[in-house]
């Protein structure tokens, strides 16, 4: 899994019907500092996430297995929203 | 599977069902000799692994696997710990 921001939306009308009622949302992977780092992803929100916040995401076949994904066509979706990251004692 | 060595926690209070009650590490993976090699990832933890230790972890669909009665939303699991690094060195 990686950490990532939380960039912006995507809203697409014409699309599978399993991915009915699913937010898209843009992520950037980012590094455990924090900081930015290049690309992105479109992945499938499925705790809530809101824009700015830094999220657990997940990527592949795994990303079918979360709550609500079964037979869902996606390879990557946000499975957590992340309170704190502490790295070697310092957060 | 690969080597990595655990450096840091993560805490996340919402998330997933099929992700509650697991425990979510920072993983750096390293080489034979045990240096650094990429970026650090997050991963499950099925073993008990604590920060500091040696640690191998597995990608893709198969890192579900060791919690197989539920579903769990993973791509990276740390699924063993490495009880000596001169095992790893070879003394080197």
């Amino acid at each position: 899994m990686i950490i990532a921001r939380i960039l912006g939306t995507v809203v697409s009308t014409q699309k599978d019907e399993r991915l009915h009622g699913k937010k898209l949302l843009i992520v950037r992977p980012i590094n455990v500092d924090g900081s930015d780092t290049t690309g992105y992803v479109v992945a499938v929100d499925t705790v809530g996430a809101g824009f700015h916040e830094r999220v657990l995401v997940v990527a592949g076949s795994s990303a079918r297995l979360a709550q609500g994904m079964k037979d869902v066509p996606v390879d990557a979706a946000i499975v957590g929203v992340i309170d704190t990251v502490q790295i070697n004692g310092n957060e | 599977m690969q080597l990595a060595r655990v450096i840091g926690t993560v805490v996340a209070t919402v998330k997933n069902e099929s992700l509650h009650g697991r425990k979510l590490l920072i993983v750096q993976t390293v080489d034979r000799h045990l240096k650094e090699t990429g970026k650090p990832l997050v991963a499950v933890d099925s073993v008990g692994a604590g920060v500091g230790e040696l640690v191998f972890w597995c990608r893709g669909k198969e890192a579900s696997f060791p919690f197989k009665r539920e579903d769990t939303p993973t791509d990276c699991t740390i699924i063993g710990i490495v009880d000596s690094e001169s095992h790893v060195t070879n003394g080197k």
